[in-house]
């Protein structure tokens, strides 16, 4: 495949509340940031994932591209996905080789609406939606599948609270378990409620040493879905991030950092285990979606922080993942490298 | 440059207002099912599944290819799911033949469909305060003052949209998916109907349908059957406020034709292409994108519908299987304008078939006439 890699990456400081901007007032910062970093403009491919539902009305990346600005036409395409699929989408149309670089960006505002009741929209509309489980049940439900103890579900709500408070971008959380919400999680194994966004670069040939002085190269990318039915699934294992791992090349050098897109403190168990990564791995130093959750740009911020640890030189092999779907139904690998 | 990338299977649903008998789930398996048959292939060939549909509002679940992974054969494959509003089925073709183009994959399936009896189309097209003023006029009430500015410009006769309702009706008497099929359809009856947005008519409107369409996309070396190759691919997108664009005739949708042609060799769309299967929710626009699409001069398009040009025996044939006019499950219908290109090529257009055809243009256009999805399909390998 033809050489990819990321050469610049910006969030939003993301909030637990709205703010009062508009989607594209919370992009316009963001791509400011980029433009800045690259000294670009204008980019040979343009893609971005949001949710219409997080605001309850249709055509969200409709306006968001008056943030990009889009004139004269852009080259562009949308996923309603997280924006970590719009980069795959970005990845596979840089392949072609006749375009250098890509411009992708996530974002989405979930202090809009019910968050835990929408995700439940997602589900199977005629055999699991009328269950009546929302979005924390079912995920409690894939907690105790998995039986983890109580001492490992802290350790990592611990852990990524105090990796938390050192990023500027996640939200101020207290380093406590908080109430218990539905056995057996408990506050601080779940993600917050967050706006925000985030946006990457892709470069390929020779826009890469042009655009970067130590570029962050995709070495491995792949996306696998499980089947949806939660009884068709064995809930504490994650079968198609093992495959997505598996197929990006995960195991084929150390990792020394991964990003983890897991929404909850059980997720990042099963995550470890599905991507086989050993203890001397370092995991969401950024305190991962357990300190900032925009929804939609999440995926994209593990992608994008995983790769600044290799564009900063603090990582020499570092994976960013991305979910989707009830229960870790889709994940997305990314391997990248210096 | 990129690989070649083939069409080898062809899946459509009927289209009609509503379809009892199936869960949305059973909708998208049956286009796939037709498509693979086509193909002569199962889910197990597949690589790759890529989605689209319009607002998840139509149905009311919330990015559906979670849901639908299973009945689309999806389970341990990459799948994906675009949407980039009325342009999305193009797109989902687009982003389909990418994954071949680029080399990642063999076979892609693509899926495109809308349910559109599960809703009220009006409703979840519209956005509400606090994000814009509701206007809850739809995409009739968006668009009628662009035409009524077209006709302005163009100082084209008013019977000139009825035309376009009745040959697209004529030709969707020919299509046995096609949802409206009106016998005796004529410009008496379409003068007769009421006026909704002027100065469109209630058969100069496309109808709400539920279907679904797919298609098996195939890299050079795993192609089986009757291919039709993708000569030409692209996306181009423009931001509905900016002030000064011009929403009659966008830059996007020139840009967009221009690279396609660039792409296909074509400098002269109305001689070297044979068929076109184009977006035109409401008859005014076959005339206004034959503008845009280069087909006429500017102000001349209404001219070439008027001489028949575009008439299924016609120099040009324009939707010959009836068109958005004729079908339209919102989410689908570019995909559909993409598959009709293809079987135009590959022979297989059945009683609307245009003799000899060997290239095609398939077009896909949404949201504020803003963004555009063409794909341009021959019989000969490029």
């Amino acid at each position: 495949m033809r050489d990819v890699a990321i050469v610049a990456f910006a969030q939003t400081r993301h909030t637990a509340t709205d703010s009062g901007l508009s989607e594209p007032e919370l992009m316009l910062p963001v791509l400011e940031e980029i433009r800045s970093q690259t000294g670009m403009r204008r980019f040979g491919f343009t893609c971005s994932g949001s949710c219409d539902y997080l605001a309850g009305a249709p055509f969200s990346f409709v306006s968001a591209l008056d943030a990009v600005g889009a004139w004269p036409p852009i080259a562009e395409s949308h996923v309603e996905m997280d924006g970590a699929w719009a980069l795959y989408e970005a990845w596979v149309r840089l392949q072609h080789g006749d375009v250098d670089t890509a411009l992708v960006y996530g974002f989405g505002k979930s202090s809009l609406g019910d968050l835990r009741s929408i995700m439940t929209l997602q589900l199977d509309p005629y055999y699991l939606y009328p269950l009546g489980l929302d979005q924390l049940s079912y995920a409690a439900l894939q907690a105790s599948a998995l039986g983890a103890s109580r001492a490992d579900l802290d350790a990592v709500a611990r852990r990524s609270r105090e990796a938390g408070a050192t990023n500027p971008h996640a939200l101020e959380l207290p380093a406590e378990p908080g109430d218990p919400v539905v056995d057996p999680l408990l506050a601080w194994d779940i993600a917050p409620i967050t706006d925000g966004a985030a946006a990457v670069v892709l470069a390929a040939g020779d826009a890469i040493a042009d655009l970067a002085a130590r570029p962050a190269y995709i070495t491995g990318i792949a996306h696998r879905i499980d089947p949806h039915y939660l009884g068709m699934r064995d809930l504490a294992r994650s079968a198609s991030a093992a495959d997505a791992a598996r197929a990006a090349g995960v195991g084929k050098g150390h990792v020394d950092v991964a990003e983890l897109h897991a929404c909850f403190s059980h997720e990042e168990l099963i995550l470890r285990e599905a991507l086989g990564l050993p203890d001397s791995t370092l995991v969401n130093p950024s305190g991962g979606a357990l300190c900032a959750n925009p929804v939609m740009a999440t995926g994209l911020i593990r992608i994008g922080e995983a790769a600044r640890r290799v564009m900063d030189g603090t990582a020499s092999r570092a994976v960013g993942h991305a979910a989707s779907g009830p229960c870790l139904q889709h994940n997305l690998v990314t391997v990248l490298e210096g | 440059m990129s690989n070649r990338c083939a069409v080898i299977g062809v899946g459509q649903t009927a289209y009609t207002t509503k379809r009892h008998d199936v869960s949305i789930a059973g909708l998208v398996r049956e286009a796939a099912l037709r498509a693979l048959e086509d193909a002569g292939l199962t889910f197990k060939d597949i690589d790759a599944v890529v989605i689209g549909k319009a607002p998840d509002l139509f149905e009311g679940v919330m990015m559906p290819e979670a849901y639908l992974a299973d009945a689309l054969g999806a389970a341990g494959k990459p799948m994906m799911r675009v949407h980039t509003a009325g342009s999305v089925g193009g797109s989902t073709g687009l982003v389909g033949a990418s994954l071949i183009q680029g080399g990642v994959h063999e076979r892609v399936l693509v899926v495109a469909f809308e349910k559109q009896s599960e809703s009220n189309a009006t409703w979840a097209l519209s956005t509400h305060l606090p994000f814009n003023a509701s206007l809850v006029v739809g995409a009739g009430g968006y668009f009628a003052p662009h035409i009524r500015e077209y006709i302005r410009r163009s100082g084209a006769p008013d019977h000139i949209g009825t035309l376009v309702a009745v040959k697209d009706r004529l030709n969707a008497l020919k299509n046995p998916y096609a949802h409206l099929k009106i016998p005796g359809i004529n410009r008496e009856m379409v003068e007769s109907t009421p006026m909704l947005w002027e100065p469109i008519r209630y058969l100069e409107t496309c109808p709400s349908s539920d279907g679904a369409c797919a298609m098996v996309l195939s890299s050079e070396s795993k192609v089986t059957g009757t291919p039709a190759w993708v000569l030409g691919t692209a996306m181009r997108s423009e931001p509905i406020f900016r002030a000064g664009r011009d929403t009659v005739n966008p830059q996007g949708g020139k840009d967009c034709a221009a690279d396609v042609y660039a792409q296909a060799g074509i400098t002269d769309p109305r001689r070297e292409l044979d068929v076109a299967e184009v977006y035109v929710p409401f008859s005014w626009y076959e005339p206004m994108w034959l503008e845009n699409l280069g087909f006429a001069a500017e102000g001349e398009g209404w001219k070439l519908t008027e001489s028949g040009a575009t008439a299924l025996d016609g120099d040009i044939p324009w939707n010959a299987s009836g068109g958005v006019l004729s079908s339209n499950p919102i989410g689908a219908s570019g995909l559909i304008r993409f598959a009709e290109a293809a079987q135009q090529v590959r022979g297989m257009a059945g009683e609307h078939q245009v003799d000899g055809a060997r290239r095609a243009l398939g077009h896909a256009y949404g949201g504020g006439a803003q963004f555009f999805a063409m794909w341009i399909v021959g019989s000969r390998k490029p």
